[in-house]
Formats: structure tokens, C-alpha cells, sequence
């Protein structure tokens, strides 16, 4: 029992490191530009794919280390041609846009790698379990809560001790009086964007290899993360990673005992936390 | 616009309604084709009487399209082989769906509003594809067909006779945007459009915004599960694809795209969405990268919609 409770809290932070990495991704794109980008999935998506046809040049951490910033770029350029366009206008056209950006990305890589899944092959050594007795710890999963740590903990350092990151900051709580001090905000947007769209990529390198490859392997990790910000609070970034992880926790614990309701539950706490404090846990009173 | 110019532009949109099974098959089109449109309409209309006059984004309005559908499928296939019966269960579910989850997301605004209801709308898709005994998942609720209703005097047979479905689903559409018409002119309409217009002024007024929006919500959620029946019959088939959160975008892009401060916009919207969608379909197995270019092309350069940039041209 303590074996099958330990598994599923195991497999619910996993899920919640996911949940929690796309979320923080779309949280600084939303913080920054107030752009929800529902193509996030899509990004996530094509991570994979790129990973995927990388992988026979430049082998498995080759494709792990370039395919997060190639898909960055196509977010980088993205920004520029079209989403930029957005900024200031009504939330109603942002989400629109990158709505049918999801379709898009989701029929090109259809149209690209073929609407049957695909094998994404981690190495070997990392998909043995590391111990008999717990058999759910394969190294591929330590891995991925340990690069999906490095990855956030090297976000927050950026966010708070490049001068990027504090520009990025300061531009959340004021954005006019940033650019008054001569920030270059389009290109602090842009690069803002960037950063945002790594994150969907590794997302996206490291679920395939737990996932599988296909065209909507995004779509199923793009809900809970909309959750885990509004569960942690618009405008906080630890607070999104908080939701993050506390709803992919209390989706693999309620898996234990009563398993079909494992997805409901995160709409349950959901709806708690707006019926007890609309602003999320950890966000500012007063900013939606 | 002059008020002689509204008078004659409803006359001719409800002459060109009232005589579309005749004229549909002579341009390439077909009478489900017109039911469809009639539909889409519908759900559209009642979306904007959120969006264009309260002035509040929903993005998760097909998860109320599709409880009218399921709720109508599921009615007529397992309870009671009735049409009225259906739809009545149907709308009952949408609706009271739409008033227990208003007061938890009547309080938000602008985004933060739009993100709820698209993950509360998500809670309905789960529900449908996973409650596999009653829906079926993915494969739909199928094996069941409308019924033809008995008018105690005549029987309208909606089943075999898709010209009299027409009319059937043109009655429901007439007496449904009727109804907002009265709504919208109303004293609560009117004090929809101040809310939209300047929330706060409306709440040093002494209106309980949040309640308005509340109701407001209701209603178009209200109109946007009756649709939700219309679709059930039209297809004699639902499945989790009517609930699904493309779904609440499509109502959203058909509003726009024929312009939101127009009460007529959303009709030519969807007139514009569903026969290019049709034709698309027919044409491309891509047809989603078209119609999520169209999604861009729109945004990028017609966010007034047919009607807006119309009206703007002759106030100019």
C-alpha cells in the first residue's frame, strides 16, 4: 500500500513538474504581455518532433540541449511577426490569434511527422528502475524531476539576478515606467517570449520520452496548466509553480483511492479556490 | 444608421431565412447546410449577447452547447422518445450548469474571466469522454434519432422531411433571438451596455455588477445550450467533439468575424465560418491549418468583423 501511495505521489510530481514548467512558460508570456498563448501545447509539441528528428545527428542529450532553443527561436519569431501586433488591443484577439496558432502547429506537424505516434527512444541506462523494491524510480523519471528542478531554480535566478530577469520583473508590476527609463521594451517582450516558449520545449524533449510522440501530446498538459495558474494566482510565478505541483500531487493521490476522478479533482480544487480566494494562493489582490 | 436602413436590412435577412431551402440548392449549397448555419447563429448570437453587450469574454461556451446536446441525445435515446422532452431536458442541464458555476467566475475580469471559463468548460469535455458507460467516450452517443413532433392537430415531421427541420430550427431561432432582441432593449439591457462601457460609473450608480454579469451569463449560456439541442438533432448523433474547447473559439471567431456590436454580426459570421469550413473539408485533409490561418488572418486584419467595418463606413 505505502509502495502504491508512494508510486502515485511520485508519478503526481512528475506530472505537476510538467504542469508546473508549461505553466510558468505561459505565466511570464501573460505577466509581461498579457497574452494568454493557447498554442503553448503546440511549442510543446514541436520540442518533441525537433527532438526527435535531431536525435540520429546529434544523439539524445545533443537533441535535449539544441531542440529547446530551436523551438525558442520559432517563438522568438513568432512574436515578432505576429503576436506583437497584439499588444494593448483587447485579451479577446490574443487568444484568438494563438488559438488558431495551435490549429496550425497541430496540423503542421501532423503534416510534417505523420498523424500516427511515433517511438522516441531515451537511452537505455536511463529507463532501467534504479531500485527492485521501488521499481516506479526509473532513472528516467529521477532525471526529469532533477533537470525539471535545475530548469526552474535556474529560472528564478535569472528572474532575479540577471538583469533580464529584473527587467522582466520590474516590466510585470510597471511596464510604462520601464520603458520611460529606457528599457527597449519590444525587445524585452520578444526575448520575454523567448523564454517563455524554452520552457513549452523542454516541456516538450522531456514528455515525449514519457508520453510518446504525437500531434496533440500537447493539448492534454495545456488545461492543467491554465489550473495551476489560476490555482496559484494570475501575476505570481512561485505561485504558479505551486499550483503546478499541487495539483499534479492531488491528481496522483486521488488516482490511489478512486482513480476515474483523477482529472476531476483538479477542477475541484479549482473551483475551491475561487469560491475562497478568487486572486489564486499566491496572487496580488487587486491585479484581475 | 438610419432607422428606415434597420427596418429594411431585417426584412431582407428574414426574407433571405424564410426562403434559404429554396434558394440553397441553386448555389452549390444544401438544406442541412442552412440548418447548420441557423445553428451556429444561434450559439454565436447568444455568445455575443455576452461578449458584444455585456462586454465580458467567454471562452468555454461549448461546454453549455454541448450539455444541451447530450442532454438531448441522452433524453431522447434512454428515457423518452420525445423531441420536446429532449430539448427541454437538454436546456435545463445547460442552464443550470451555466448558474452554478457563474457565481464562482461572475466576480473576475478580462483575461483571468476568459482562462475559468475555458477550464471549467474543459471539466464537461472530461466528463463526456470519460463517463463511458452513459456517453460512450469518444464514439459518441449514437443509435437514436429526433422525433417527429405532434402538434395535437397536425404532426411536423422533422425526421424525414429536412425542408420542415428547417423550419422547425428557424421557428426556435426566431423566437430565441426575439427573445434577446426584447432582452437587449429592455432596462436590464440597457444596463448591460453600461457595465460594458464604463464598469465602474455602473457600480457608483448603485447596479450590482456582478449579479448583471451573473445573469447576463445565464442567459446567453441559456440560449447557447438551446442551440446545443438543435445540434443533437440536426446530427442525430453527439459526440465529445461539440464540448470540446475548439468548439467555444469557433463561436468566438463567428461574433467577430461578423462584427460583436452588431446584433446581426454573429449571423453572417457563421454564414462565413460554416460554408468555408464545409468547403475546406471537402477540399484539404488540412483544412485545420486553414481554417487556423483564417483564425490569424482575421485577428490581423478584420477584428471589426463584416458589420463594424460596414457601420464605420457609413457614419464616416
Amino acid at each position: 500500500m505505502t509502495q502504491l501511495v508512494l508510486f502515485n505521489v511520485f508519478n503526481g510530481l512528475i506530472i505537476g513538474a510538467f504542469y508546473a514548467l508549461m505553466a510558468l512558460g505561459l505565466s511570464l508570456i501573460l505577466n509581461l504581455s498579457g497574452v494568454i498563448n493557447f498554442a503553448h501545447g503546440g511549442f510543446l509539441a514541436i520540442g518533441g518532433y525537433l527532438a526527435y528528428t535531431l536525435i540520429p545527428y546529434l544523439g539524445y542529450w545533443g537533441a535535449l540541449l539544441v531542440s529547446p532553443f530551436l523551438v525558442a527561436g520559432i517563438g522568438v519569431l513568432v512574436e515578432r511577426v505576429l503576436i506583437r501586433q497584439l499588444y494593448g488591443r483587447d485579451p479577446l484577439y490574443s487568444l484568438l490569434l494563438t488559438f488558431g496558432l495551435a490549429f496550425m502547429i497541430e496540423d503542421g506537424t501532423r503534416f510534417i511527422w505523420g498523424a500516427q505516434s511515433l517511438p522516441f527512444s531515451i537511452p537505455a541506462w536511463l529507463s532501467s528502475p534504479l531500485s527492485s523494491e521501488y521499481f516506479f524510480l526509473t532513472g528516467y523519471r529521477v532525471f526529469m524531476v532533477l533537470l525539471v528542478t535545475a530548469a526552474v531554480a535556474a529560472l528564478f535566478v535569472i528572474l532575479n539576478y540577471t538583469r533580464l530577469g529584473i527587467r522582466i520583473r520590474a516590466g510585470t508590476l510597471d511596464l510604462e515606467t520601464v520603458s520611460v527609463l529606457g528599457v527597449n521594451v519590444r525587445v524585452l517582450r520578444n526575448l520575454n517570449f523567448g523564454l517563455g516558449i524554452y520552457l513549452a520545449g523542454l516541456a516538450g524533449v522531456l514528455a515525449v520520452g514519457m508520453l510518446g510522440l504525437q500531434p496533440t501530446v500537447g493539448d492534454n498538459l495545456i488545461m492543467p496548466s491554465f489550473i495551476a495558474i489560476i490555482v496559484g494566482g494570475l501575476g505570481s510565478l512561485p505561485g504558479t509553480l505551486l499550483g503546478g505541483l499541487l495539483i499534479g500531487v492531488a491528481a496522483g493521490v486521488t488516482s490511489v483511492f478512486f482513480p476515474s476522478a483523477s482529472e476531476a479533482v483538479i477542477y475541484v480544487m479549482m473551483a475551491a479556490v475561487l469560491i475562497v480566494r478568487p486572486r489564486g494562493l499566491l496572487g496580488e489582490e487587486g491585479r484581475f | 444608421m438610419p432607422k428606415l436602413d434597420k427596418r429594411a436590412a431585417d426584412a431582407l435577412i428574414w426574407a433571405l431565412l424564410l426562403t434559404a431551402p429554396f434558394w440553397l440548392t441553386h448555389v452549390g449549397g444544401y438544406v442541412e447546410l442552412g440548418s447548420r448555419v441557423l445553428i451556429y447563429a444561434l450559439a454565436a448570437m447568444a455568445l455575443n449577447f455576452l461578449l458584444g453587450y455585456t462586454g465580458v469574454l467567454s471562452f468555454g461556451h461549448a461546454a453549455y452547447f454541448g450539455l444541451g446536446a447530450y442532454g438531448t441525445a441522452l433524453t431522447i435515446k434512454l428515457l423518452y422518445p420525445s423531441t420536446p422532452l429532449g430539448m427541454l431536458v437538454g436546456i435545463v442541464v445547460g442552464t443550470a450548469a451555466a448558474a452554478i458555476i457563474g457565481p464562482m467566475i461572475a466576480r473576475l475580469r478580462g483575461v483571468y474571466f476568459a482562462m475559468c471559463t475555458i477550464a471549467f468548460g474543459q471539466v464537461f469535455y472530461f466528463i463526456a469522454f470519460q463517463w463511458f458507460s452513459l456517453t460512450h467516450g469518444d464514439d459518441g452517443v449514437s443509435a437514436w434519432h429526433r422525433m417527429p413532433i405532434d402538434l395535437g392537430f397536425a404532426t411536423l415531421d422533422i425526421l424525414e422531411n429536412n425542408k420542415s427541420f428547417y423550419y422547425f430550427v428557424l421557428a426556435v431561432f426566431a423566437a430565441s433571438v426575439g427573445a434577446m432582441a426584447f432582452l437587449l432593449r429592455s432596462p436590464f439591457g440597457r444596463t448591460l451596455l453600461a457595465i460594458r462601457e464604463n464598469e465602474r460609473r455602473a457600480r457608483f450608480l448603485g447596479i450590482p455588477v456582478d449579479r448583471h454579469i451573473w445573469m447576463s451569463w445565464v442567459i446567453s449560456c441559456f440560449f447557447v445550450s438551446i442551440a446545443g439541442t438543435l445540434y443533437a438533432l440536426l446530427n442525430d448523433f453527439v459526440d465529445p467533439r461539440a464540448i470540446r474547447w475548439d468548439q467555444s473559439g469557433n463561436f468566438v471567431i463567428m461574433a467577430v468575424l461578423g462584427g460583436m456590436r452588431s446584433f446581426w454580426g454573429p449571423l453572417i459570421g457563421a454564414a462565413i465560418f460554416i460554408v468555408l469550413q464545409d468547403y475546406l473539408s471537402s477540399q484539404t485533409a488540412n483544412w485545420m491549418s486553414f481554417v487556423g490561418l483564417f483564425f490569424v488572418l482575421v485577428v490581423l486584419f478584420f477584428p471589426r468583423g463584416v458589420l463594424g467595418l460596414v457601420q464605420r463606413k457609413t457614419v464616416s
